[in-house]
């Protein structure tokens, strides 16, 4: 069997009982040029932010989205110079992503900022540990996030430090819980139709 | 109170008197409440209220008639479609976007797999006429989306033959969408590599005289709202959002237009070969209800002109594929018309099941298993009716999407509500959350 059909590798077992293995994704930092106006991006923020290799983790270009890897204590600071200086004036929300792999940095929170003036885009990045999941709130900077880290708290118990009042907005106020973690199981029951039994979505065979 | 009126009873809270209206008698509530000698009432409209487009809750503080807070409430319509698609194939994640924004499916499937597209690393080998096909059905339903946002934003002011109208309109897009994909809505059309099918025989013919049908009606129907004196005071200076205000709320669409910035992602960060046509993008300067409604009804001329064009196109494109070249991504066979309706290409099951083992295998795996999408993740954001419509896909390798997210432009532009509504009548509340539209499936997701 050719490796790489059908994502078949080794022994070349299709029949699919291997069991859900997800792996973490981690890329590392992207070398100098990034290519188009992403050098560009990351010179003016370097010229306008002088703690930029303190506050930036990394950097990564990766199919023609930048991300900058800030920390989370520097994101506020990071986001008004955005904001202000490289006229990135909206924030199109933040959404979370869970790596349970990804010893001390599990909970992923991700900015997509737009810039009218200068049509560009760009995409922050903040990752915390599961333990700790506090993120300083953007709120301040680009008010329209607001409802953006309620859903991301709601979903994944990411904490946003001064919000103005971060509370659940999808699920119900007393929900045990935040569902779009991956420890949280997707539930449903199992099915049977005359005499053969379809289990639930999470429990059926999946492949590697 | 005197007597107990069966449309709505009051109890005794901390809080103060608390009335549940069911509709009926207004004139015994309005009695009760007049007795308590209360100043500030709060007001809980919905979440199962006509005129607030779904299951929207509003809650509105008031002074008289004047709205001192307003406060939405949303989560009454959660599906939990993004955690849904962790456990199913990135084909059949299209079934589930398509459910979001049930108002704008073509929308969500066309932001889906572009993303899915971009993280294959395929987006330049999507066929012309795939493409082609995608903008026609994206504008035809940006017209049955609007459709309903001028239809029943008219008919939450009180205007009803508008509505009428906007749906008989909308009828006429739905039935090309029947024709083409075999539903009216959630159709699961767009799927990552190109579309499902290719057009059946005679819709470019029925969508030319659709189009003709429909630029007379727009006209007419134009009439009825434009200039009448009634329409004008109910949205004229109502529902006030500037361009700063729309910036700071990351607000898009027809809401930020209406501040005079001719933002259109279709212009600026062009998709699926956008920058091919000719159109204008639409602005008012007025930032109220008004400027949106009339930025939503010359919005409808704009997509007839691109639909005409892509008819012209795909005119010239008869017979070329729609699904992409690579046989480890593009679905083995489209359907065909048999005897008993659309389904199964009879020819494809006599090759894989009669003559081909290992075009049995093929189908077979890539059906149930899919293909593998390399890792990593995309952000891709496509001007749709409402707004900015952004999905942010992540992959970890496999042959499921590791995170799915919509960043959906009714999520965020409800948000305004309170800066639109706050200072003014309790009346325009209506108007100025009819002209955000928001569709509480895509809110809620």
């Amino acid at each position: 069997m050719t490796d790489g059909m059908f994502g078949a590798k080794g022994t070349g077992d299709t029949s699919g009982y291997g069991g859900l293995v997800r792996q973490a994704v981690n890329f590392g930092s992207s070398e100098r040029p990034y290519g188009s106006y992403f050098d560009e991006v990351a010179d003016d923020l370097e010229r306008a932010y002088p703690e930029f290799s303190e506050a930036i983790e990394r950097v990564v270009v990766d199919r023609g989205e930048l991300t900058l890897h800030v920390k989370r204590e520097k994101l506020v600071e990071v986001a008004f110079i955005l904001r202000d200086k490289l006229k990135f004036e909206m924030c199109m929300g933040v959404n979370g992503v869970h790596y349970p792999e990804q010893t001390g940095r599990e909970l992923h929170a991700v900015y997509p900022l737009l810039s009218l003036t200068k049509n560009q885009r760009i995409r922050l990045e903040v990752s915390v540990p599961d333990g700790d999941a506090h993120i300083p709130s953007v709120v301040e900077v680009w008010a329209g996030n607001n409802w953006h880290e309620r859903e991301t708290f709601d979903m994944f118990g990411i904490i946003f430090d001064g919000h103005p009042g971060l509370t659940r907005i999808l699920m119900p106020d007393d929900w045990e819980g935040h569902p779009q973690r991956k420890d949280y199981s997707l539930g449903g029951i199992a099915v049977e139709y005359k005499g053969a039994t379809t289990p639930p979505p999470s429990e059926r065979r999946s492949y590697k | 109170m005197t007597t107990f009126d069966p449309y709505a009873p009051s109890r005794e809270t901390t809080e103060g008197k608390v009335f549940s209206v069911t509709g009926g008698d207004w004139d015994a509530l309005v009695q009760d409440i007049g007795a308590t000698k209360e100043e500030r009432v709060v007001v809980n409209m919905g979440p199962q209220h006509p005129s607030t487009h779904g299951v929207l809750r509003l809650v509105l503080e008031l002074e008289g008639e004047t709205i001192t807070e307003a406060r939405a409430g949303i989560g009454y319509l959660h599906t939990g479609i993004e955690k849904n698609m962790e456990y199913r194939s990135w084909t059949q994640g299209t079934t589930f976007v398509t459910r979001m924004d049930y108002l704008g499916p073509l929308h969500n499937e066309t932001a889906y797999c572009l993303a899915v597209e971009k993280l294959l690393g395929i987006t330049n080998d999507i066929p012309e006429r795939a493409s082609v096909i995608r903008v026609m059905m994206m504008e035809l339903n940006r017209i049955s989306s609007h459709m309903v946002a001028l239809g029943t934003g008219a008919l939450e002011l009180g205007a009803i033959s508008p509505m009428f109208f906007a749906f008989r309109e909308r009828e006429t897009v739905l039935e090309i969408f029947e024709m083409i994909t075999g539903l009216r809505m959630n159709m699961a059309y767009i799927r990552p590599g190109g579309v499902q099918q290719d057009l059946p025989e005679g819709a470019l013919t029925k969508i030319r005289d659709s189009v003709k049908l429909m630029r007379k009606n727009f006209k007419e129907n134009a009439t009825l709202l434009i200039g009448n004196s009634i329409w004008m005071k109910r949205t004229q200076g109502i529902g006030y959002l500037d361009l700063a205000g729309c910036t700071t709320l990351g607000i898009t669409g027809p809401v930020l237009r209406s501040t005079g910035l001719p933002w259109d992602l279709r212009k600026l960060q062009p998709y699926c070969g956008y920058e091919n046509y000719n159109f204008d993008v639409v602005t008012a300067d007025t930032c109220d209800v008004y400027g949106r409604f009339l930025i939503r009804m010359n919005e409808l001329e704009q997509s007839l002109r691109i639909i005409e064009q892509c008819v012209d196109k795909l005119e010239k494109l008869e017979g070329a594929p729609v699904m992409v070249a690579d046989k480890k991504i593009a679905w083995p066979a489209q359907l065909a018309l048999g005897g008993d309706g659309l389904g199964n290409s009879l020819d494809h099951i006599r090759q894989i099941m009669g003559t081909s083992m290992e075009s049995l295998i093929h189908h077979f795996k890539l059906v149930t298993e899919g293909f593998h999408v390399p890792a990593g993740q995309a952000y891709v954001a496509i001007e749709s009716p409402r707004g900015e419509l952004g999905a942010s896909i992540v992959s970890d390798g496999g042959t499921k999407p590791y995170r799915v997210h919509f960043r959906e432009p009714s999520f965020n532009n409800l948000q305004a509500t309170a800066a639109m509504s706050e200072g003014g009548m309790v009346a325009d509340i209506i108007g100025a959350v009819a002209s955000i539209d928001p569709v509480m499936g895509g809110v809620d997701r």
